[in-house]
């Protein structure tokens, strides 16, 4: 066990933070679905057809190029509609549930490493580098777990497991003999776990510090040619639960937050869930646009009413799409009420910078070449320098990325660069294309 | 300014394509965009974003400039009115200083954000910040009696030639404001040094006076420079008087308690590296003591002792705005420390072992913007070289 200490990044204390406790019952969803893009590097190919009965925990789609990475459906129903986009690719596949409650039975017994492929848990986990889901021939040198999401607004990861923390060991015990390593669980300081039979890190600091990636780069950085694999506590709980039930649950607890809720609770809800069923009667009723938000404000995913909670996620935030519109010269600000994390705005010296604060979707400026130095640098804590690697991400320099430490990262590392950066590049898109890139070069 | 925004609206479509101005855009962009906060919103990746902007960053660095150019009118003033040999109260001194910078703030301005504007709307591109920091430190560096016609030209070459043809803001590899400046020093040597460039000689739109040909209006640098034997002469100012700053001069770097107010400006906010500032007085200071210990008349600035050195000149002035900027400087934070050392240290060097220039700090930052990148690259490199280390011994 150690204690990572880290000083580096931010927590931004936005509201409409959960205060009240326990856990609400959502109202039923009319549909579920499946959005393909959650699964980086899975290309879909359907397994059901529309007007098809689908039960829990069978398969909807498997990857293209490995026909055994597949992706399960959260409830029993039929498969109401396969949605497609530009050249057909696959949006969203929704299933209507019959609420018979059918559910796949799973061997126990069987080998792990086919249990997870075949409950569709391999595919909610992800491999460094490249940050996708991990590739079925390879041995990881290790496992990453984080258990705990330190986001704004994040749910405690704590209240989402509730009752399930008990099955950890199992999962542990059986991701263990996957891997040559060790199965390492990044706790901050304020969870105790009994013990998982994990190697237990203990990360204190601000935000991106539930990062795993940031766990993975202060605990044994992953090398060139090296593979590891990260989950988080949630999923890796529910591979314990199927482990001893041989069933897959896929109910899940969502933390329903930002300024645009007008009660922020935790939701029992299940994966792949409606917005409307989880915000229904929930959203503040004034003119503002509102902008719904699968996942937190900087790495989720923007949806509407009408879309879904993505199955990676156990988070909805909603914030105004624009607080206030037209603002008068607002880089020239004095008022100490305008929030900024820098010192050339007046915010704190009033200690505003860790007050409560409510922000909008705007971009505050427009888009530069990289000015000032060291921003990234200071939201980053990995030994990596990070404006040299979007640049040389930039210009796609195969070698200097590889060198600078590519493999090490996730677009979700730099989130928090990205809100910060003075010249509004967009990180997490450019370090997304460059492991993209990257992986088209080396495959 | 409900009724400015209408105003905004109604005139938008025809700088807009197919719109009678639309070879306009970019500059009704700029214009709305600094009257109004744009109300885009994030497309991808994070749905916040700090206020922090590039325009907020500048106009910063415009403001801790401030009291240097508040400085720069009185002195000129007071200057102008010590050559002419009149009385004059403090009112009129700056009213002429400020008759006198205003020319060339305008023209500065004029010419670099003209030809800013026409290279934006070549590209279709936003119209950057940078060139509001570059366009009043030009006045501040340029001596006040050259030419305005000569400062108009030296603007379009640092632009088009030290950052336009690099890409604009961010790309450029040399301070703009420095190459404008050593533009004017190198193609117009006669009227950049020498006793008559630092004072103004003549009337402001016919306010002031003419001072008499025996006028020597030398920087008290100018008068080490040709001080003979082995001590410094009593024409030198002493280091207080170079401290607060009524000294002949380039506008902004005669006054130490302005250029450190504008510091503090500037540290305060986080806006300037303090590694570079620090530094660079440190590296200032070791090179002056190393010089002073070794006192010769060969060398008269080495009788200067090292405190003096940082107030003498354009050193502190460069130390706080020149070196500190993030595009053409080290932006690894040991490179920081290596490369605002260096400044430091070359700027005392030309300074006292070089006998054609009086003052180093101007080639001492340009020489460091070009190696800026190497020691970067060194300091990257060892970062790679960790990674690759960690890679093998798995």
């Amino acid at each position: 066990m150690a204690l990572i200490k880290l000083k580096k990044g931010f927590d931004l204390n936005l509201k409409g933070r959960i205060t009240q406790e326990g856990v609400i019952d959502e109202s039923k969803s009319p549909t579920y679905a499946i959005v393909p893009d959650d699964f980086v590097g899975v290309v879909p190919r359907m397994e059901k057809k529309p007007g098809e009965h689908v039960a829990a925990g069978e398969a909807l789609y498997h990857d293209k190029n490995d026909e055994k990475i597949k992706v399960t459906s959260p409830v029993s129903g039929t498969v109401a509609d396969v949605v497609r986009g530009d050249r057909r690719k696959i949006l969203a596949v929704v299933v209507e549930p019959d609420g018979n409650g059918d559910s796949k039975s799973f061997d126990p017994r069987s080998n792990p490493k086919e249990l997870l492929l075949e409950s569709g848990l391999w595919a909610m986990m992800r491999q460094r580098p490249y940050d996708i889901v991990p590739s079925t021939d390879v041995r990881p040198r290790d496992i990453f777990i984080t258990a705990f999401d330190s986001a704004p607004l994040a749910p405690s990861l704590k209240v989402v497991l509730g009752e399930d923390e008990k099955y950890l060991p199992a999962a542990v015990n059986a991701l263990s003999t996957l891997t040559d390593g060790m199965v390492y669980l990044g706790c901050p300081a304020n969870y105790s776990f009994d013990d998982t039979g994990a190697e237990i890190n203990t990360i204190v600091g601000p935000h991106p510090a539930g990062n795993v990636g940031v766990q993975i780069a202060n605990v044994k950085p992953v090398n060139k040619g090296e593979v590891v694999w990260t989950l988080d506590v949630v999923t890796a709980a529910r591979f314990g639960k199927l482990l001893e039930t041989a069933k897959m649950d896929y109910s899940t607890i969502v933390a329903v937050t930002g300024s645009g809720v007008t009660d922020p609770a935790y939701v029992k809800a299940t994966m792949g869930c409606s917005m409307s069923s989880l915000l229904a009667g929930r959203l503040v009723d004034d003119e503002k646009p509102k902008r719904i938000i699968a996942g937190n404000v900087l790495t989720g995913v923007k949806e509407s009413l009408e879309g879904y909670l993505h199955a990676p996620y156990r988070h909805v935030t909603v914030i105004n799409e624009i607080n206030k519109k037209d603002e008068f010269m607002g880089w020239a600000s004095l008022s100490p009420k305008k929030f900024s994390i820098y010192r050339d705005f007046t915010s704190w010296i009033f200690g505003g910078r860790h007050q409560q604060v409510d922000l909008d979707a705007k971009l505050n400026g427009g888009e530069r070449a990289i000015v000032m130095s060291g921003e990234y640098d200071k939201m980053l804590p990995m030994d990596i320098y990070a404006e040299f690697l979007v640049k040389a991400i930039i210009a796609f320099d195969i070698d200097k990325m590889e060198q600078l430490g590519i493999y090490e990262v996730a677009p979700e590392d730099f989130a928090l660069a990205e809100y910060a950066d003075t010249s509004k590049l967009e990180l997490q898109r450019i370090v997304r294309e460059g492991l993209d890139k990257m992986r088209a070069e080396m495959c | 300014m409900k009724s400015l925004r209408k105003f905004m609206d109604k005139i938008k479509p025809h700088f807009q394509e197919g719109g009678k101005l639309s070879m306009l855009e970019s500059v009704f962009d700029g214009m709305e965009t600094f009257l109004f906060t744009p109300n885009t919103t994030a497309r991808s990746g994070v749905h916040i974003h700090d206020s922090n902007d590039m325009k907020r960053t500048m106009i910063t660095v415009v403001v801790a400039l401030l009291p240097c150019l508040l400085f720069a009118m009185y002195n000129i003033g007071f200057q102008h009115f010590k050559a002419v040999g009149t009385e004059a109260t403090f009112w009129e001194m700056f009213f002429f200083g400020l008759l006198a910078m205003l020319p060339v703030i305008v023209v500065s301005y004029v010419v670099g954000l003209g030809i800013e504007f026409i290279g934006a709307q070549i590209h279709h591109k936003e119209i950057q910040e940078g060139f509001l920091v570059t366009g009043i430190l030009i006045p501040l560096i340029v001596p006040i009696n050259t030419p305005l016609w000569m400062t108009a030209v030296a603007t379009a070459f640092a632009v088009i030639f030290a950052k336009e043809i690099f890409g604009g803001t961010g790309m450029n590899i040399f301070n703009v404001a420095l190459i404008t400046r050593a533009f004017l020093f190198f193609a117009y040597p006669s009227k950049m040094s020498g006793d008559m460039a630092f004072v103004k000689t003549d009337s402001a739109f016919g306010f002031g006076g003419t001072a008499p040909n025996t006028f020597s209006g030398a920087t008290p640098l100018g008068d080490v420079a040709t001080n003979v034997g082995d001590t410094l002469s009593d024409k030198i100012p002493s280091t207080i008087d170079a401290f607060v700053g009524l000294i002949p001069g380039s506008p902004g770097e005669t006054s130490m308690i302005a250029i450190l107010i504008g510091a503090a400006i500037l540290l305060i906010t986080g806006i300037a590296s303090w590694r570079v500032m620090v530094s660079v007085f440190a590296g200032g200071l070791a090179m002056g003591a190393l010089a002073h210990a070794f006192p010769t008349a060969t060398y008269p600035a080495s009788l200067l002792d090292p405190v003096a050195q940082i107030c003498f000149g354009g050193f502190a002035f460069a130390a706080v705005f020149m070196a500190t900027d993030p595009v053409t400087g080290a932006r690894t934070k040991i490179g920081q420390y290596i490369y605002g050392f260096l400044i430091g240290v070359f700027a005392i060097l030309i300074r006292v072992y070089n006998g054609g220039y009086p003052e180093g700090a101007m080639l001492a930052v340009l020489l460091m913007n070009a190696f800026a990148p190497l020691i970067d690259y060194c300091v990257v490199q060892v970062n790679i070289n960790r990674r690759l280390k960690r890679a093998k011994a798995q």
